[in-house]
């Protein structure tokens, strides 16, 4: 490896755990859609900024986006307050409306400014090592480097100093309040965090990948965890698996590497949405079909208990009740005889003692709305499950 | 170029023709659609799917190789399609809610868009780079062929709407009233969706993948304030839709260097703050002003009644009475003494003032739930 790519793939480290700590608390306080509003509403403070400093990389340009990135915030918080509106459509109404902003303010001064749009959205990783910090004739690293670890930095003091005040404030809203933080600030605190890294990383690897970054991680923790410590963590290790993983996808194919960092964060979080062991959509299919056969035995297993008469439970009069022809009424009969609630003596069906028990408990647990118990029941009375 | 000249030079110029068309007939759809949009609480989805278009678009592009709008527009369908799609898997079967579903799918397709983007700028022919136009609208690139193309968009939305509007009113307002009613929610739900994701996918050309948000639900934002009535706000929001077209065009054609895509948002954005701020049901304007005549009738009713006290240890009602005295009270003011003589509650005489019968009686049942009449 060479230099340069070493301080690429360093780049592109820092920036995803940079974005996946804020990243996981917007996920959480179903506010992502903020960061893609920030992300492209940065433009037209980054523009001013550019007018006044012609440098991409000067605090002043820095402050000014992530001011206008706070704006966007503050704006949307004002509209949705009317109650005109819902906050979605104040984020969509919001962020287009600077963004068009930002792109007149280019087109009406594109003979004095080198500032494309597609770069401050697209970004090229690439070009980072090329633009250095020198101090004194001493090379001290690629720019972007230093300004994107200092906003790593800030991120993880601010993190590890309001943990606890975060986290009530995230989950519990008016616990918070009531124990003394304001959540305004947290709010606010925790949007000008995020501002301000868009903003540090948007030169880097263009707003889009930010945006990925922000949400695809946490997206994937949260689908792996319910715990807030160990999901920034692996949402930060997503990140980083994504972006080194990205950036010698791009190498081999020789293309884009924030297309190709979002590309591999996008196949990772293919592969968790539809394997993730309790979460990803497998297992929830699993689940439904199992819950369906398990409440057509129980269906099942009441219609035997409330008719004596031998016709009623003759196996091929079954048909005719509970819409058995629907349901797969051999795999619920082998259910039932497998976890011996059942016997079948010359067609006809009969409850062993098992069943008996087994049936008026779930009633029992059914009617005094008890039904989220029934997991426990069904633990100790069936051998195989649905 | 004046805007009076751009106006009359529209009807025999062509190109001038064709995008002021495009575009009005693209703010009339949007403003359709969007009215729906909103109304699902889909507000974000635009923006989603005008990302996840991306991927289609290239991939289109790829197999084909033709630049021609139609190819590369059955492409941004279907990938806008999937993306639709697979946001509403991921709300539906997982726990992730739907603004990270939306901030997925729209960064995710986005991303492995451009990834695919790099491999058509590799390739020798120039012809690529029509494809940049998707990703900020060109207005200016639009042909007679895509204005036909948005017509036709347009006539299939209108028919499908007048066909199913009563199925679409209840799906909206009542989704479970229309399930016991026996509608076929899953197939509407469908329709009105690829509906809203075609209008997403023709306006891409013109105003670009970040502002067709806007585009989606700025006329639909503005229409509702003015009315509670779907109908209406569906015709409403269509017309600005074509108000912010056509007046957009003008604009960014009679000044040099100012992008179509652009002012055609900032006018529908416009629309909406004058639909916030004047709209006399729901406007903030309004809404201040009946905050303040409900502060200042309280006050006077409450020296009224302070009032009342006073006169109802009297014999006669109208015994005259020191205006000193009133100064004790809080709520009393040279101004609401006037307000009350004017509505003939007190008549005033010199430092004296008196109660009347009409004021008696208001006073009386000022509190009185019965007599809630205002004045």
């Amino acid at each position: 490896m060479t230099s340069a790519q070493i301080e690429i793939q360093l780049i592109a480290c820092i920036v995803a755990v940079a974005c996946a700590i804020p990243g996981t608390f917007l996920v959480l306080r179903k506010m992502a859609m903020i960061s893609d509003a920030i992300s492209h509403s940065i433009l037209p403070g980054i523009v001013i900024g550019f007018f006044l400093t012609e440098d991409l990389n000067s605090p002043w340009l820095i402050l000014l986006a992530a001011f206008s990135g706070i704006l966007t915030v503050v704006l949307v918080e004002y509209i949705q307050k009317t109650g005109l509106v819902k906050e979605d459509t104040a984020i969509g109404l919001v962020f287009p409306s600077l963004f068009s902003i930002g792109v007149i303010l280019i087109a009406k001064n594109a003979g004095d400014v080198h500032l494309d749009v597609d770069a401050v959205l697209l970004g090229e990783l690439a070009f980072a090592p090329f633009d250095r910090m020198i101090i004194g004739g001493a090379d001290m690293g690629p720019k972007s480097l230093w300004v994107i670890g200092i906003i790593l930095l800030v991120t993880l003091t601010l993190l590890l100093a309001f943990f606890k005040e975060l986290k009530i404030s995230t989950f519990d809203k008016q616990l918070a309040a009531t124990l003394g933080f304001s959540p305004v600030i947290m709010h606010y605190g925790l949007m000008t965090v995020a501002s301000v890294t868009t903003v540090g990383a948007f030169d880097a690897v263009g707003a889009i990948l930010v945006v990925a970054l922000m949400i695809a991680p946490p997206a994937m923790a949260y689908l792996l965890t319910n715990n807030l410590k160990k999901m920034l963590l692996i949402a930060s290790g997503f990140g980083i698996i994504g972006a080194i993983l990205g950036y010698w996808v791009a190498h081999w194919l020789d293309a884009s590497i924030a297309g190709s960092i979002t590309t591999v964060l996008g196949v990772l979080f293919f592969l968790i949405y539809m394997f993730s062991p309790n979460r990803g959509l497998i297992s929830v299919l699993y689940r439904q079909k199992r819950q369906e056969v398990e409440v057509h035995l129980l269906t099942f297993l009441l219609h035997l208990q409330n008719h004596s008469e031998k016709s009623e439970r003759h196996i091929n009069h079954l048909n005719e009740h509970i819409n058995w022809h629907k349901v797969r009424a051999q795999s619920v009969l082998d259910l039932a005889l497998k976890n011996n609630m059942i016997t079948i003596d010359d067609s006809i069906i009969s409850l062993t003692e098992k069943g008996k028990t087994f049936t008026s408990e779930a009633i029992n647990y059914i009617i005094t709305n008890k039904s989220a118990a029934i997991e426990e029941m069904k633990d100790r009375f069936f051998l195989f499950r649905g | 170029m004046s805007v009076q000249e751009y106006f009359s030079l529209v009807f025999s110029d062509y190109t001038l023709r064709t995008i002021t068309l495009g575009t009005a007939i693209l703010g009339i759809v949007c403003g359709m659609l969007g009215s729906f949009a909103v109304l699902r609480k889909q507000s974000l989805l635009g923006d989603a799917i005008s990302h996840a278009a991306l991927p289609g678009i290239v991939i289109a592009f790829l197999i084909t190789g033709a630049k021609t709008s139609n190819t590369l527009l059955i492409g941004a369908l279907i990938s806008g399609l999937i993306g639709t799609f697979w946001i509403s898997g991921i709300i539906k079967k997982t726990h992730l809610k739907s603004d990270t579903a939306l901030g997925l799918i729209l960064s995710l397709f986005f991303g492995f868009g451009m990834l695919l983007l790099t491999f058509v700028q590799k390739m020798p022919d120039a012809q690529q780079a029509g494809l940049d136009k998707y990703l900020f609208g060109q207005a200016a690139t639009l042909v007679e062929s895509d204005v036909w193309l948005m017509a036709v968009v347009m006539g299939i939305s209108l028919l499908v709407l007048i066909i199913f509007w009563k199925e679409f009113k209840v799906l909206h307002f009542d989704p479970d009233y229309s399930k016991s009613l026996g509608i076929n929610t899953k197939l509407l739900d469908v329709l009105i969706t690829t509906l809203i994701v075609m209008a997403i996918v023709i306006g891409l050309q013109t105003v670009g993948v970040v502002l067709m948000s806007a585009m989606l639900l700025a006329p639909a934002a503005a229409a509702r304030q003015w009315t509670n009535n779907l109908g209406i706000m569906v015709f409403l929001a269509s017309l600005f839709g074509a108000l912010s077209g056509i007046f957009g065009t003008a604009i960014s054609a009679t000044s040099n260097n100012l992008p179509t895509g652009p002012v055609i948002v900032l006018i529908a954005a416009a629309i909406v703050v004058i639909s916030f701020v004047f709209s006399p049901g729901r406007g903030i304007l309004f809404r201040e002003i009946r905050h303040w005549k409900n502060r200042n009738d309280l006050q006077l009713h409450k020296t009224l009644y302070f009032m009342f006290e006073i006169a109802k240890t009297h014999n006669d009602i109208s015994h005259p009475h020191k205006i000193k005295i009133l100064n004790n009270f809080q709520g009393y003011t040279r101004n609401s003494l006037k307000n009350l003589e004017d509505r003939a509650y007190i008549t005033v005489d010199g430092p004296m003032w008196s109660l009347t019968q009409k004021g008696y009686d208001k006073a009386m049942n000022l509190y009185n739930q019965q007599d809630n009449t205002h004045d």
